[in-house]
């Protein structure tokens, strides 16, 4: 068992006509989030509004770790450094005044670029557990860096003077704005991500993951695409950690703390990984639980933990597989 | 001079209690390539067990004796109850499941014991400390924990490498398809290896309850720690974990104590006092990438 991640469904050729059932999902969450705000308005909206937005960042991010682990078979256990970057990108440059959101996300994508750079080309030196290991390491390497940063909060974190701003306009200081940017970025995203996989890049790294000694004797040098994607993948989740302190207007090392890597992970998994709208699912699932039973009691972790180890045990492949099978 | 020799032995001290909780998780990655998060829970719950007796019992030393046998039976529960589901999964789903008996028994000890933190006293017999060159003094208690951790370490070194179960346990990490194959129960080797790794763990968490605070979660950052040594030591031995764990133990405590010093040299006082504090916690991070680099499987990989 060298590699981590098991092919749980085979994912349709690009050239394949649209399986109907394998559009169910994705038509159910993206309609689902796109009425979602109207739908609020009749409860407590901007409780349920920011949830969420809370809900669909945390998928970006979950979807662009679906696209290491479900199609090239790195279980990484350090992304939410990336969102970590992305959210330090927010915070530092508002602390000196720069609210301008484009700044914000050119810094959060050229720092995540780089530092997923160096940190996959390291790590992709190595399989399986290993890549588990280090990649967590270099997630820690960087929460820790978070917390001695004492003049950005350290471990206390940052609130953020305000919301990123427009050129100068600040649109995003409405929830409901805020919501459907953060919908937008999503589904853009989602789409690019499926052009993606659909594409030769794609297949080349599916094939790495099946056998990356044929990948090669074929002449494709499967290490280049790996690192390609993992650079990807950091971008979209430095995105969505920009989003993510736009919604919460805080920033603050336990953001990229490995047991919120290990949220992501579950996220993907539960969802059912190697599909892109399986992992937005998971989020949307996990998300919720966690308020459900949060709301229940103070020590929902009790509740929470069990669950995790009984998904873990008898629902394999995730829940959105389990949809499209009972649909059929 | 003499502040850098405390600093070593702190160091010394450190990479010897890395190296209980290290032992036992590298011994069962290599025999069944079963990867456990939940072994820095371990240790957790040694520490609370310790914590509980030792308050019970109002004497440290019935604490420790009453909290291993206790950890080792916890374990063993664990591995009957969750563990043994995982092995023919792939690591993700270790990881998973793992990770979900990180988040319960976190939660479970903060019920059990409450949030927060507890502290148990130095016990008489180790308290004061023993002059150094210099006029300077360190703590009996520390003194101890190294004497008990290269106790252990050599005692464990005897046992994998004279004893008969200790040779099965190395020919497991070696290729244990072959080891099972040879008519050897793999299944009870590996819950012994598990059972004696959890009560290491135990053991680590319940000899530092003395000088650290008892916390939920107190086990977390030293999981990853564990895994930095397994990782960079090798995967599966026991040898590359002890001087691995030494190594990363030293490194940390001294860079910790000098990187702000070494700094001062070219910055001005308080940047370097704050830049020092950043670096110092990634050194070991840094150790880790450097070594990958240059030796892909660990210092001193099993021989597969």
């Amino acid at each position: 068992m060298t590699d981590a991640a098991r092919p749980v469904e085979q994912a349709t050729p690009a050239n394949a006509p649209p399986n109907l059932r394998r559009l169910v999902v994705p038509i159910i969450v993206f309609a689902g989030l796109a009425i979602a705000p109207w739908l609020a308005q009749f409860g407590t909206e901007s409780f349920v509004l920011s949830l969420l937005t809370r809900v669909m960042v945390l998928g970006l991010a979950a979807l662009s770790l679906d696209l290491l682990i479900g199609y090239a078979g790195l279980v990484s256990f350090g992304h939410a450094a990336f969102i970590g970057i992305g959210a330090y990108s927010v915070g530092i440059l508002a602390s000196h005044g720069i609210n301008g959101i484009a700044l914000q996300v050119v810094a959060a994508l050229t720092v995540s670029a780089f530092f997923a750079a160096i940190t996959g080309a390291i790590s992709l030196r190595t399989r399986g557990v290993y890549f588990i290991m280090i990649t967590l390491a270099f997630g820690q390497m960087l929460f820790f860096l978070a917390t001695s940063l004492a003049a950005y909060g350290g471990d206390d974190g940052m609130n953020l003077p305000s919301r990123s701003l427009f050129f100068g306009y600040d649109p995003l200081d409405n929830d409901r704005t805020l919501y459907y940017v953060a919908f937008a970025t999503l589904g853009v995203v989602y789409l690019a991500c499926r052009m993606l996989v659909a594409s030769r890049f794609g297949r080349v790294l599916r094939g790495a993951r099946q056998n990356p000694v044929r990948m090669q004797a074929i002449g494709f040098s499967p290490y280049r695409y790996q690192l390609m994607l993992y650079v990807i993948a950091g971008m979209i989740a430095a995105l969505a950690g920009v989003l993510l302190a736009n919604t919460s207007e805080f920033v603050s090392p336990a953001t990229m703390s490995w047991q919120r890597s290990g949220d992501l992970i579950f996220m993907v998994v539960l969802g059912g990984m190697g599909s892109l709208h399986g992992a937005i699912a998971g989020a949307i699932v996990f998300l919720l639980a966690e308020e459900v039973l949060a709301g229940f009691t103070e020590h929902w972790h009790i509740i929470f933990g069990p669950l995790l180890i009984l998904c873990v045990l008898y629902i394999r492949g995730g829940i959105t597989p389990l949809i499209e099978r009972t649909r059929s | 001079m003499s502040l850098f020799l405390v600093q070593m032995l702190n160091g010394l001290q450190f990479g010897l209690i890395l190296f209980l909780i290290a032992a036992g998780l590298t011994l069962v990655f290599g025999v069944m390539d079963f990867i456990n998060l939940a072994h820095g829970v371990q240790y957790m719950v040694g520490a609370y067990l310790a914590a509980m007796f030792t308050a019970m019992t109002g004497n440290f030393l019935f604490g420790l004796l009453l909290a291993l046998p206790t950890a080792l039976a916890f374990g063993l529960l664990l591995e009957v109850l969750v563990f043994r589901k995982l092995y023919d999964r792939d690591h993700l789903d270790q990881v998973l499941a793992t990770f979900g008996v990180i988040i319960t028994l976190n939660e479970a000890v903060k019920i059990l014991w409450g949030a927060a933190p507890l502290s148990v006293p130095v016990p008489d017999f180790l308290s004061g400390s023993i002059p150094l060159i210099g006029g300077l003094r360190y703590p009996v208690y520390r003194i101890a924990i190294i004497i008990a951790g290269l106790a252990v370490g050599l005692m464990l070194y005897l046992l994998v490498n004279r004893t008969k179960v200790g040779m099965l346990v190395r020919a497991g990490a070696s290729n244990a398809p072959m080891v099972s194959a040879l008519g050897v129960n793999i299944r009870l080797l590996f819950t012994f290896v598990f059972g004696f790794g959890a009560m290491l763990a135990g053991f680590a968490g319940a000899m530092v309850t003395p000088i650290l605070s008892v916390e939920p979660g107190m086990g977390d950052n030293v999981l990853i720690l564990a895994f930095v040594v397994i990782v960079i030591g090798g995967i599966g031995s026991v040898r590359g974990a002890f001087l691995a764990a030494l190594l990363i133990g030293v490194v940390d405590t001294l860079g910790r104590f000098m990187a702000p010093m070494l700094l001062r040299a070219i910055l001005d006082p308080s940047t370097a006092s704050q830049t020092g504090r950043a670096i110092a916690p990634m050194l070991i991070y840094v150790l880790m990438a450097v070594t990958l680099c240059i030796r892909p499987a660990g210092l001193f990989p099993a021989k597969r």
